[in-house]
């Protein structure tokens, strides 16, 4: 092939220049992009293929047991879950949970935190102490909570009148799960509060002090505004996790007397109804809800998702 | 990407993905073949898995030893526990069929299971001469749990039912009607005496079982005889007002909404109550905890709805079937023949506690010695009544579970309507389950 010659030589020595120059940096993306294949490729089959597989499955009037019956439905089992009361039930149970039980883990979380911040002696043992509750099982924790809470053998359970059975009251169970959750999860709140506060600097404070600020003014004026970062991650972790509770209600209730969650009456629908079209809608429907919580986060409180925190400075 | 009806994309079909999953499997089908030769002769008889829930008394893994040596080296029992709880059981043994799992040849279904997995053709019928082995002398009631759409799918392994247990000291006379039995509880309480009637009233299977007794003992059903509606009608009606009547009178237990089996055992051995509808379990387990309440524990036959007639109790047992991915069906039918028969009956009867299927059985003087309550046990399960039989039984269950616990928020109009658009819904697969 024949290349005509430019009529400015300059500019041509810049284009070379730049095809070089861009040679290497592609040449540099593409070793790259090697070096990530493996993670990609691995991200891909544990994440993207379930969620494209779940998406899939969610269209098709699917029913493990009628195997025959099997087709594409479009988006029905969508319309089924969303015009279904159970469904709306389940949703407002989830969002109540998520609710309460982040809103107390905030204002306990961040009472520990400034606790454990202040201590004086034996800091690392403190921090360890009240990071257990976060280091055992879920499973294991909600069985000994579910045992407290049975009516005859529980030490909570025998605190109240004779033949209340709290666990089977819809509202009582609720605030127990609430409290199993808070129990398990303040500890993690702690820690990412606990991380936001180191970074508030000591000499504003002590600036502030001299300026004649209260305690009080102090933490509103300026830890809780140079904490916001730390704080937003940690709401948006936890009502993240929150959203999808499961094991905690799957030991104390089996979601029993109203006390499903989402991620319950999927479990529901795929493993014990075997319809895997409505279980899978059901997935993708907690999926979507989990994805508009973050966007809110994200977009609305300009909360920095992880990794993006550089980029930003 | 071609996507194929039974929902898998083409790759993960046919004998490429055969080939690869044989290659990743192939270290421990090596492991399972070097244990098999260094434990048996040259050739080696072949390994059955039997999936089976998880049996304590260790009659199953006896059986599955003695049919092992029968068999003249022809095949190994391995006996795998499934895990305690029923929901458990089944989720396992159906995602491994779901998958055409082929490590499972004997399956211990529970006698709700049996329309689903023979509707999917997950387990084989049985025909001819193993057929007519399995019906001999096999109780007509479990025979009904274990055919689905007029073919024999399983074969009878164990049996329950529940008698009423009571207290002689407090009632000389037993009740023959719920109404009489409340009555007499009621009548106990003003005296101060223990009354409680024990009852499982959480909202788990206990609860369809409890309504289902109630529902054929009245003279219906929950669902037709072709199992396409709902039957229902004024037995069930009559049903749910025995169970809201219970729950608002003091002889319901005020724990009645969470109890199961075990509650109303630890219950009626703690002696507060009078009455218990429960399995034979609690006869041995009051023998051994409670010997001064033993000696006035006696049983009847569980109370009736309508007086002059006998309840109608729902049955319960385990049906053993062949699963269809089984590489070895006809020794696994020979081996369940083997693992059902009349000693290992009696084993599973005199050391596991579970009433067996073969009618003779109920006359045989050693069984009878392990069982007292033996007659009354063979009357009420030739009268018994089977739930409802369907495919959709789980959806089903829930529904009722769900409407008729706890028993208190029971409004028997209201709740029968409830439960029959329910299972109206259930039976077309039609929007969720609870």
């Amino acid at each position: 092939m024949t290349t005509v010659a430019p009529p400015q030589a300059p500019a041509e020595l810049s284009r070379t220049e730049r095809r070089r120059l861009s040679e290497a940096t592609r040449a540099e993306r593409r070793f790259g992009w090697l070096l990530c294949a493996p993670a990609v490729i691995v991200m891909l089959a544990v994440s993207a293929y379930p969620i494209v597989y779940a998406i899939y499955l969610s269209l098709q009037r699917y029913d493990l047991r009628f195997p025959e019956q099997t087709h594409f439905v479009g988006l029905s089992n969508y319309g089924t879950v969303l015009s279904s009361g159970t469904w709306w039930h389940a949703f407002f149970v989830t969002v109540i949970i998520m609710v309460v039980s982040v809103a107390i883990e905030l204002a306990l979380g961040m009472a520990l935190a400034l606790l454990l911040y202040y201590t004086p002696l034996w800091r690392g043992l403190v921090r360890t102490s009240i990071l257990l509750p976060y280091g055992i099982v879920t499973v294991a924790a909600a069985y000994s909570w579910q045992f407290a809470w049975t009516p005859g053998v529980g030490y909570l359970a025998n605190l109240l009148p004779a033949g209340s059975a709290p666990l089977t009251n819809q509202w009582q169970a609720i605030g127990i799960i609430i409290l199993a959750e808070i129990w398990k999860t303040t500890p993690f709140m702690t820690l990412l509060l606990l991380a936001g506060l180191t970074l508030v600097p000591e000499d504003l404070l002590k600036a502030a002090k001299v300026d004649g600020a209260s305690g009080w003014q102090r933490f509103t004026q300026i830890m809780l505004p140079l904490m916001k970062p730390a704080i937003l991650v940690a709401l948006l972790f936890r009502m993240l996790d929150a959203f999808r509770i499961f094991d905690n209600i799957f030991i104390l209730t089996k979601g029993n007397n109203g006390t499903g969650s989402v991620s319950i009456l999927g479990y529901d629908n795929l493993f014990t109804a075997l319809n895997l079209g409505i279980g899978s809608a059901i997935s993708v429907l907690i999926l979507i809800c989990v994805a508009i919580i973050a966007v809110i986060f994200i977009l609305g409180f300009g909360t920095a998702a992880p990794g993006t925190a550089l980029e930003r400075r | 990407m071609n996507i194929h009806h039974d929902g898998r994309p083409s790759w993960l079909r046919g004998p490429d993905f055969r080939r690869r999953a044989a290659v990743m499997s192939a270290p421990v089908l090596l492991a399972a073949a070097l244990a098999a030769c260094s434990s048996g002769n040259g050739s080696g008889p072949v390994t059955l898995n039997y999936w089976s829930f998880p049996d304590n008394s260790g009659a199953i893994q006896q059986a599955v030893d003695t049919c092992s040596a029968a068999s003249g080296g022809k095949y190994t029992i391995v006996y795998n526990k499934l895990p305690t709880d029923a929901d458990g059981q089944r989720q396992q043994l159906v995602r491994r069929l779901a998958a055409h799992d082929s490590s499972m040849d004997i399956l211990g279904l529970d006698v709700t299971w049996e329309a689903e997995t023979a509707q999917a053709g997950w387990i084989l019928p049985w025909t001819g001469a193993d057929k007519a082995a399995a019906v001999r002398d096999t109780l007509p009631t479990m025979l009904q749990t274990a055919t689905w759409r007029g073919q024999l799918y399983a074969v009878p392994y164990n049996t329950n039912t529940q008698l009423l247990w009571y207290r002689s000291d407090l009632v000389p006379n037993p009740p023959t009607t719920w109404d009489q039995m409340i009555n007499m509880a009621e009548q106990l309480a003003k005296e101060g005496k223990p009354h409680y009637i024990e009852i499982q009233g959480a909202q788990y299977e206990g609860a369809t079982v409890w309504f289902n007794s109630l529902v054929s003992s009245a003279g219906g059903s929950i669902l037709n005889a072709t199992s396409t509606a709902p039957s229902l009608g004024p037995p069930a009606l009559k049903a749910l007002q025995i169970m809201s009547r219970l729950a608002h009178s003091v002889a319901a237990d005020p724990s009645l909404s969470v109890q199961q089996e075990d509650q109303n055992r630890l219950a009626m051995e703690g002696g507060t109550a009078a009455f218990e509808l429960n399995y034979p379990f609690v006869y041995p387990s009051m023998k051994t905890n409670n010997p001064t309440l033993f000696k006035n524990f006696k049983w009847a036959l569980y109370p009736g709805v309508v007086p002059g007639f006998p309840s109608r109790v729902t049955i319960g047992g385990i049906d053993l079937a062949v699963s269809a991915f089984s590489t070895h069906p006809d020794l696994a039918r020979q081996a369940i023949l083997c693992l059902r028969d009349r000693d290992n009956q009696i084993l599973a009867a005199t050391k596991g506690g579970l009433p067996p299927t073969l009618m003779s059985l109920y006359s045989d003087p050693a069984f009878i010695k392990a069982y007292p309550f033996a007659a009354d046990i063979k009357q009420a399960l030739l009268t018994a009544s089977v739930r409802p039989k369907t495919p959709y039984y789980q959806n089903v269950s829930i529904v009722i579970s769900h409407a008729v616990s706890p028993a208190i928020g029971i409004d028997p109009p209201a709740t029968l309507n409830q439960i029959k658009g329910g299972i109206e819904n259930a039976l077309v697969d039609k929007g969720l389950v609870p």
